[in-house]
């Protein structure tokens, strides 16, 4: 076994800067995953069937298929089919959240059903209507209750994000592979990236934990 | 106030509610009793449309609340519930619980809003408690506060649905003093109660319902001592 990190030095600085564009992926892809699948939870306890089965169509596709599909499929069909040319990263983020949605969204929709529907009859007999009602009653009940549910999804996402290396968005895995390359040295900047992750993983896991305990402690 | 005319409702198969027809004077308290299961619940949500009547009327003030043209949110704001159990909003404070709804439905600025709800606050004897969240309070406080939140909307009537029910005997007296003072504003009142001394003490007329029927409308001095129909006696020879 011949390692040799000194020769990895100089295109660390490289590899690190992946962290941003990871850490900006994920968080991106969360955010509208999220706004995403708190629509199609809503739509999935409405009372109006076409929209409950769309929702259920919806979420089906995306759980009944690999991601890793649907990203070549966004990246390289968008362009053939609406003319537009897709930048690796936009093609990412968007296929990311069309997923997270998905899988989120049935977590959120327990979380909502849950929520003691008495906090809805409070509302109602308030006169309060149906969006104020879920957005300052109902959703941050909801959300409070999922939350750890939620960080792993978050966690997921992260780790996932290795994947938009092969539509060629510059993360850390795809710097990893360009260092590699480069160097043809495999096994120093893969270990890298690696620790890379499990750091930020296990950072994630870490706050997921002390935010769940203050948030049992206040209540 | 509150007139009733021919009200059905039916949860699919089951008729819960059959053919009820009466009136609540403005101003007017009306106790609701009877067993479980006769439909008093069902009543009370039919007034402020937590339930959808199958067939018939409700009219309050005037209006049809049951016409299809009618604005429901309109007639939430007007009439006031006070829960069994409580529903208090747990991630607002107190404060936060009494101003919401006044604040977001009725567009109040929130120094209005939370002038009403701290003059609420006192009169129900809990001012100091403005800034707490519900967790870290007693059932009887709870359940002044929930009175006090709907009251912060203004209603023309209140409906409440076994309100000292959920409560430790020792907190029941608290909650019947405030609605005894409630009682002395005017406000319209309806209440489902097993708290038979309550209702014979404050109520004008007293509703009996059995198996979804109307059975009896009278005033509590004539139900209490002279019921006219044996359901109605075997009833109070239980709980009396
Ligand atoms: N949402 C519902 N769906 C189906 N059936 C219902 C529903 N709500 C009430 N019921 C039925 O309607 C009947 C009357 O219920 P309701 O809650 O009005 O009775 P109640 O007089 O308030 O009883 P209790 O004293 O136990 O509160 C019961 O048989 C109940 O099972
Ligand atoms: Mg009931």
């Amino acid at each position: 076994m011949n390692l040799d990190f000194g020769q990895i030095i100089p295109s660390l600085p490289f590899i690190l800067n992946g962290i941003v564009v990871t850490l900006k992926f994920t968080l991106l892809s969360a955010l509208f995953g999220f706004t995403l699948g708190t629509l199609l939870s809503l739509l999935k306890i409405s009372s109006i069937k076409p929209l409950r089965w769309f929702a259920e169509f919806y979420t089906s596709i995306f759980r009944g298929t690999p991601l890793i599909l649907q990203l070549a499929l966004v990246y390289f069909a968008t362009p053939q089919l609406i003319g537009y040319k897709i930048s690796p990263i936009e093609a990412g983020v968007l296929t990311f959240a069309l997923n997270s949605a998905a899988y989120s969204s049935e977590t959120i929709r327990a979380g909502i059903m849950a929520v003691d529907k008495g906090q809805r009859e409070a509302s109602m007999s308030l006169g309060v209507p149906y969006r104020p009602m879920m957005l300052d009653i109902i959703l941050p009940q909801a959300f409070k209750n999922i939350l750890p549910a939620l960080v792993n999804e978050s966690i997921a996402l992260l780790k996932d994000s290795a994947l938009v290396s092969t539509i060629g968005v510059l993360d850390l895995m795809r710097r990893a592979q360009v260092v590699a390359g480069q160097t043809f040295l495999y096994f120093e900047p893969l270990i890298i990236v690696g620790v890379i992750y499990y750091v930020m993983v296990m950072g994630l896991t870490q706050a997921a934990q002390v935010l769940e305990r203050r948030m049992r402690r206040s209540d | 106030m509150i007139r009733i005319e021919h009200l059905v409702k039916s949860f699919g198969p089951l008729e819960v509610l059959k053919d009820i027809s009466t009136e609540v004077g403005s101003g007017e308290v009306v106790a609701i009793i009877g067993p479980s299961g006769s439909g008093k619940s069902t009543l009370l949500r039919c007034i402020n449309l937590l339930e959808i009547p199958t067939a018939g009327h409700i009219f309050v003030d005037g209006v049809d609340i049951t016409s299809s043209k009618c604005d429901i949110l309109k007639v939430r704001q007007n009439v006031g519930m006070v829960f069994q159990h409580f529903n208090l909003f747990p991630h607002k404070t107190v404060m936060g619980n009494l101003t919401y709804a006044p604040m977001k439905v009725r567009g109040l600025s929130k120094a209005d809003a939370s002038e009403i709800a701290l003059d609420l606050l006192t009169k129900v004897g809990l001012s100091e408690k403005a800034d707490q969240y519900p967790s870290r309070l007693s059932g009887g406080q709870k359940q002044r506060v929930a009175i006090a939140r709907a009251l912060a909307m203004q209603p023309d009537v209140m409906l409440f649905d076994e309100p000292t029910s959920a409560l430790d005997p020792e907190m029941v007296k608290e909650v019947l003093d405030v609605m005894k003072g409630l009682v002395k504003t005017g406000i319209t009142m309806a209440i489902v109660t097993h708290e038979m001394g309550f209702a014979r003490e404050v109520a004008d007329r007293v509703l009996f319902l059995d198996g979804g029927y109307l059975v009896e409308d009278a005033p509590p001095d004539v139900f209490f001592s002279a019921p006219k129909s044996d359901r109605a006696q075997q009833f109070l020879e239980k709980v009396l």
